[in-house]
């Protein structure tokens, strides 16, 4: 069981406040009065909703149909009825809302038919399916649809699955919890990932201080008779970082630009197994999942919340002090403070801190940075997180893109360490979101401008064709009226005067070649013609803007002087080519 | 609304970190006080209250906020580099003078805290030493102390300059004995004969050196800085005089003499440390320190001034902002990208 780990560079040690919320078994929250299941619970499309007001629902039954394959249905949380399809404030910093579901639940909780089924039996498509349909994502916080992850690199050869067990975050034991006491079915939903994915190797990574859930998943992984190894990596926050911990345990990096599977490695959090394993084997959608409640309460816990449930009535449950006067979504490092107290919890919300001053005592104020350095040496993507401040204050957003700002993970390592209380994050997310907004503007404008250019491209050609076809016509008739000159010259009538008959004689003399050669001047002069008409588009003259009549003369005139032989100068140098 | 996560943090601070160097800097100045008396915590407090009140003064009229600024320390840290570096008896005025051109002109008028490209207490030091040539030439000749009374009277100027002040430093006095001698003095010689130069670099200056050590390591072990800029500059300051000194030892002295003589440990570990005029990426860390370590070799053994310490990380300061441009180092993921990257 010995291995070999990698260590990556930077990470901080806060105060882990794990111990006071695993003191109790996890406890199921009761029905709350209403559940306000939001629609958009993961990141891709959003779910289009398939109930409406006054619809009756069970527990599980579909309530909003994935729209596209990066996308995840999602369910009624427990049984009822829909009393309203409608606007709702989001636990999201923004404060802003989005269409939810609100279900005033019945009481009984009643489940739908569920259809377990052996996985053994299906298509790797169909567990992809069924996956998506029961809403399965991936729960360590970034939601993304697990379906979505379960397709191997066609080039790129699995080596190995790394699950995420880590739960570097201080105050949450959600995972911790999971793994403790529900260890063998997390152990078969990874089982399922494993076949799908079919790596060399799966890796369960916990930190070294949850030595329970870690004993509890090799006991399981002994039970269930797989091969997974269980590795304690060192506690350091941010080792549960997806990055972080395939580079602990795998040595391999991820940058911004590739995707993991590019290098063989795919990562999977504990609890999404988990609810894989419920989704597949139970006929269970996930409608539920474990939240850690603590902070500023008497009694920490975790609990099996329904999705849905508004935080206000679920802090309750733990007894907040007096003195509470917000709830933080996430953990201290990497949360939010959410917009309003009765926001509902999420497939995304692990933990629930009951903040005060007195748990986190509020900042000092901003100082000016003194490239210390000390974020640099914490950035566990090996940033340098004082350039990305200096440059995003500055709205010099390309030059944080120089130095890397969408490789910023917005850990908050940069942040908790610098000695001038400066909110990095704050700059990089402001910066990002402006790099965004400005992308999106550029695209539009882009798009407007080939449109324009298009349009200009189309009349250009039309113009030059049109004066092509002209000068054509023209050469040919100066053509005509050469060779007929020519022949009436070898007659040996009409004696011309001396002037005239010496000029054009020598160009007409032999007359069959000559028209050729005067057609393909008039070609090279149509070209010519063309490209000054390209010039012109570029430089404005005042031979722009010209009437069709005025236009069509001064190529007439062209043309005759072409037939006159009047060619410019350049013509020798076209000669050459010939 | 409140402020944003992270809503845990470290328990640091602007002040703390500066407290912590001032700390580092008391092995120092009790081996300074103890080898020259106590004129040298008069300097301190005389620097620290120039320092103050031309922070104040600065403050008040870009109306920047005081009590924040005042109590980040980092005016007293300028002020205490600038009472280090000045001869310990230097008139009262020069030492204020200095101060107050470094907080005002090298620090606010750049943009104060944390924005200055130059270190202010080297900019007090090259402008006074340009501009006050013999003062700042003037270190009390070794094995004398005056009583505390005498020397407060010297640096206020309620007493002559006597003749006791007209000493050198162990490095000035090196170098202008080599240079009058043309050839026919000798390295050893000179060391054997007199007694300023101590065992190794100037008597009792050594300990002085020795102190700017021991608080430079602390500094390190509680990773206020890195090992790169001390270690690059005392590589770069050994192997240069060591070199010269293997050439020709009876004109060049040995790389301890210059390690522990003038402002070399002071400048490697408090001076060029500096993170606000200095590099901030390793590798560029590695050739400030480098080059600050050689370009004072080769003022303080070539050039006109007693020390090359202040001039040198000036110059580097100038090269700070290219150097980190570019030595940006490979970040996670794009190590064997990242010599393509960045080209």
């Amino acid at each position: 069981m010995l291995m070999n780990l990698f260590k990556f560079k930077g990470g901080v040690k806060p105060p882990t406040n794990k111990t006071q919320s695993v003191g109790q078994p996890i406890a199921a929250a009761p029905l709350p009065s209403r559940l306000v299941v939001p629609l958009h619970q993961s990141i891709g499309g959003t779910p289009r909703p398939v109930v409406q007001a006054g619809d009756k629902v069970l527990k599980g039954q579909l309530i909003g149909e994935a729209d596209g394959w990066i996308s995840a249905a999602v369910h009624a949380p427990t049984s009822g009825t829909v009393v309203a399809v409608a606007m709702h404030v989001q636990p999201h910093p923004s404060g802003l809302d989005a269409l939810c579901v609100v279900i005033e639940p019945d009481g009984k909780d009643e489940w739908i038919t569920r259809q377990p089924v052996d996985y053994k039996a299906l298509t790797p498509e169909q567990v992809r399916e069924r996956l998506q349909q029961a809403g399965v994502v991936g729960l360590g916080g970034a939601v993304f649809p697990t379906h979505g992850k379960l397709t191997a690199s066609k080039t790129v050869a699995m080596e190995e699955m790394v699950v995420n067990g880590a739960e570097c975050e201080p105050f949450i034991t959600c995972d911790d919890l999971l793994m403790r006491e529900r260890a063998e079915e997390v152990v078969r939903g990874i089982g399922i990932f494993r076949d799908l994915l079919q790596p060399k190797k799966v890796l369960i990574g916990i930190e070294d201080n949850k030595p329970e859930a870690a004993e509890a998943m090799r006991a399981a992984v002994k039970a269930v008779g797989e091969n997974f190894e269980v590795v304690a990596v060192p506690t350091l926050y941010p080792a549960g970082g997806a990055k972080q911990l395939i580079r602990v345990l795998t040595g391999k990096e991820v940058p911004a630009s590739k995707r993991s599977t590019d290098l063989g490695v795919q990562c999977f959090n504990v609890a999404t197994a988990y609810t894989a394993w419920r989704a597949i084997a139970h006929g269970e959608p996930v409608v539920s999942r474990l939240v850690t409640i603590t902070g500023n309460v008497h009694e920490p816990r975790n609990y099996e919340v329904l999705i849905g449930t508004p935080m206000d009535e679920l802090l309750k449950l733990a007894t907040p002090h007096p003195d509470t006067d917000g709830i933080v979504m996430g953990g201290p490092m990497m949360g939010f403070l959410v917009p309003e107290p009765g926001v509902p919890v999420v497939k995304a919300t692990n933990c629930l801190i009951a903040h005060s001053d007195r748990l986190f005592p509020p900042k000092a104020p901003e100082m000016p940075c003194i490239r210390c350095g000390s974020c640099a040496q914490a950035c566990p993507h090996e940033l340098q997180p004082f350039e990305m401040y200096w440059f995003s204050r500055a709205k010099n957003f390309g030059k944080t893109q120089e130095y890397h700002i969408f490789d910023c993970i917005e850990c908050g390592c940069c942040s908790f360490v610098c000695p001038s209380r400066i909110p990095l994050v704050q700059y990089f997310r402001f910066a990002k979101s402006e790099i965004w907004a400005r992308e999106r503007e550029k695209n539009a404008a882009d798009q407007a401008k080939e449109r324009f250019e298009f349009k200009q491209f189309r009349e250009e050609r039309e113009k030059a064709e049109k004066a092509e076809k002209l000068a054509k016509a023209a050469a040919a008739q100066a053509a005509k009226k050469a060779a007929e000159a020519a022949a009436a010259a070898a007659a040996g009538d009409a004696p011309a005067p001396a002037a005239e008959a010496t000029a054009p004689a020598p160009a007409a003399a032999p007359s069959a070649a000559d028209a050729e050669k005067a057609a393909k001047l008039a070609t090279i002069q149509a070209a010519m013609e063309r490209a000054k008409a390209q010039r012109e588009a570029a430089q404005p003259k005042n031979t722009d803007h010209l009437t069709p009549e005025q236009q069509r003369a001064a190529e007439e005139i062209e043309s005759r002087r072409t037939s006159a032989g009047l060619v410019p100068p350049e013509t020798p140098v076209n000669e050459k080519s010939e | 609304m409140f402020a944003p996560a992270p809503f845990l943090l470290k328990d640091t601070s602007v002040s703390q970190v500066m407290t912590q160097v001032c700390i580092a800097l008391v092995p120092g100045i009790a081996a300074y006080a103890w080898l020259v008396g106590p004129a040298i915590l008069v300097q301190l407090v005389i620097a620290s209250l120039a320092a103050v009140v031309a922070e104040t003064a600065m403050l008040r009229i870009q109306k920047k906020p005081l009590a924040m600024f005042l109590s980040d320390g980092s005016a007293i840290v300028t002020a205490w580099l600038i009472a280090l570096t000045f001869p310990p008896l230097a008139p009262w005025w020069l030492v204020a003078a200095g101060t107050v051109f470094a907080i005002v002109v090298a620090k606010h008028l750049y943009g104060g805290l944390g924005q200055n490209p130059f270190n202010p207490a080297m900019v007090a030091f090259a402008i006074c030493i340009v501009s006050f040539p013999a003062l700042m030439s003037q270190w009390p000749s070794v094995g004398l102390q005056l009583p505390l009374v005498d020397q407060i009277n010297v640096i206020l100027g309620l007493a002559p300059r006597v003749d006791a002040l007209s000493g050198a430093t162990p490095l000035d006095a090196m170098k202008t004995a080599l240079k009058l001698g043309e050839g026919s003095q000798d390295v050893a010689a000179l060391l054997a004969n007199q007694d300023i130069y101590g065992n190794f670099a100037g008597r009792g200056w050594e300990w002085v050196a020795f102190g700017y050590l021991v608080g430079g390591l602390w500094m390190w072990q509680r990773k206020l800085i890195t090992w790169h800029v001390p270690l690059a500059f005392i590589a770069s300051l050994v192997a240069i005089s060591g070199a010269l000194w293997l050439y020709n030892p009876a004109q060049f002295a040995s790389p301890l003499f210059h390690l522990l003589s003038g402002g070399a440990m002071l400048g490697a570990f408090f001076i060029a440390t500096d993170p606000v005029s200095g590099c901030t990426t390793p590798r560029g860390k590695l050739i400030f320190g480098a080059g600050a370590g050689l370009l004072a070799y080769i003022i303080r053994v070539f050039g006109g001034y007693p020390d090359g310490v202040a001039f040198a990380v000036l110059l580097m300061n100038l090269c700070a902002p290219v150097i980190d441009l570019l030595t940006q180092p490979a970040i996670f993921g794009m190590k064997d990208a990242g010599k393509g990257d960045r080209s």
